[in-house]
């Protein structure tokens, strides 16, 4: 809720939330690639090894930007919606932008819980390992490994929503909704 | 080559010889001994361990010189905690389990090396290839109870141990450590 002690919504979003948006997009992107890619790739291969140590660090990045973009977002008043927006549509965008940050944070640490419980530890940029949370165990290691795979099935269709929301008020709307989060209009 | 192939045999029956003449050829005890190798892939330590392995040791600190330790380890019973990968490296560009099914270290000299700790030199085969090897060892003794641990490094190129596109050790480092905890009674 904005106070009166803060300045009034502004137009578009701060510079900083466009590339937190931006970058964690393309993150997600080459990381759900990557994971779409090795796990099709049967037995293990260099090159398996590879994508497998890549998309452990895209996604430990983007736990840790998605951690900063929700205290960015928490702190910082964003753009408001069109005045016209019905209620409905108000609650969809809000609701979908919520989980999408959930998603950002929990699909990581699936994913994450997963590598430790097959015993697995992660070392970030192949430089700084990073503690293993949980012990081996096998049971634990199916559990997270489907709640990983099937969290990545949730994000997928509520980009697939976020981004046909936004064809909407692009191109029925025509409204400013998707200019407040382009970069390099201002 | 010969060796591969009665080196196993010659440890059996001089273990067979050693439990008809020798009071002092400790009991080992498989349950609370651990083998297993830890090798690097993009710098993640990742552990298999041989479930299956054979030890005959003679060891008393008094006479380090006058003790022996041999063990055979089961090849195929490497498990680094997923089946697909245990399967493949059993095969031929890794273990091959099935021509060589068996390792093993047979002992030719203990030296003290302070304290409580030892060199344990002796011959190791792998996949066929042996080398010489001083294995520096820890020993404790609580009762009748005898443990030796130790961590062995070795070069798996030495052993054509992954072959083919594994070669390349940019992705598998060419360095992996034996790692080993035999807990024997008296």
């Amino acid at each position: 809720m904005a106070s009166n002690s803060m300045p009034a919504a502004p137009a578009g979003y701060t510079r900083t939330a466009v590339a937190l948006h931006w970058l964690i997009a393309l993150l997600i992107i080459c990381a759900f690639a990557l994971g779409w890619v090795m796990t099709d790739i049967p037995g293990f291969t260099p090159t398996k090894l590879k994508y497998f140590s890549w998309h452990k660090w895209i996604g430990v990045t983007v736990f840790a930007l998605a951690i900063v973009r929700v205290l960015w977002r928490a702190t910082h008043v964003p753009p408001p919606l069109p005045a016209d927006t019905p209620l409905a549509q108000r609650i969809g965008a809000h609701g979908v932008h919520v989980l999408l940050y959930l998603l950002m944070l929990a699909i990581p640490v699936t994913g994450y819980l997963y590598s430790s419980a097959s015993n697995i530890p992660v070392v970030y940029l192949g430089i700084v390992p990073l503690p293993t949370l949980i012990d081996p165990d096998p049971v634990l290691k199916a559990t997270f490994k489907t709640l990983h795979v099937t969290l990545n099935y949730v994000l997928l269709s509520l980009v697939v929503l976020h981004v046909l929301a936004v064809l909407k008020h692009q191109v029925l709307d025509r409204d400013s909704v998707l200019s407040r989060m382009l970069p390099f209009t201002k | 080559m010969k060796t591969s192939f009665f080196r196993p045999l010659a440890a059996v029956f001089a273990a067979v010889s050693f439990m008809a003449s020798s009071a002092a050829l400790a009991d080992v005890d498989l349950s609370k001994s651990k083998v297993s190798a830890i090798s690097k892939q993009m710098n993640v330590p990742t552990e298999g361990v041989f479930k299956k392995f054979a030890a005959q040791i003679k060891f008393d600190p008094a006479n380090a010189a006058q003790g022996s330790a041999q063990m055979s380890i089961d090849i195929a019973s490497f498990d680094l905690g997923d089946k697909m990968y245990n399967d493949q490296v059993a095969g031929k560009d890794w273990f091959d389990a099935k021509t060589y099914p068996q390792a093993s270290f047979v002992s030719s000299a203990i030296a003290p090396a302070g304290g409580n700790k030892y060199n344990v030199t002796g011959k190791l085969t792998i996949k066929g290839k042996t080398e010489t090897v001083t294995v520096p060892v820890t020993y404790a003794q609580s009762g009748a109870t005898q443990t030796f641990d130790g961590v062995l490094p070795i070069k798996r190129s030495v052993f054509n141990v992954g072959t083919g596109e594994w070669k390349d050790t940019s992705v598998v480092a060419d360095d992996v450590q034996i790692k080993f905890h035999i807990v024997a009674t008296k």
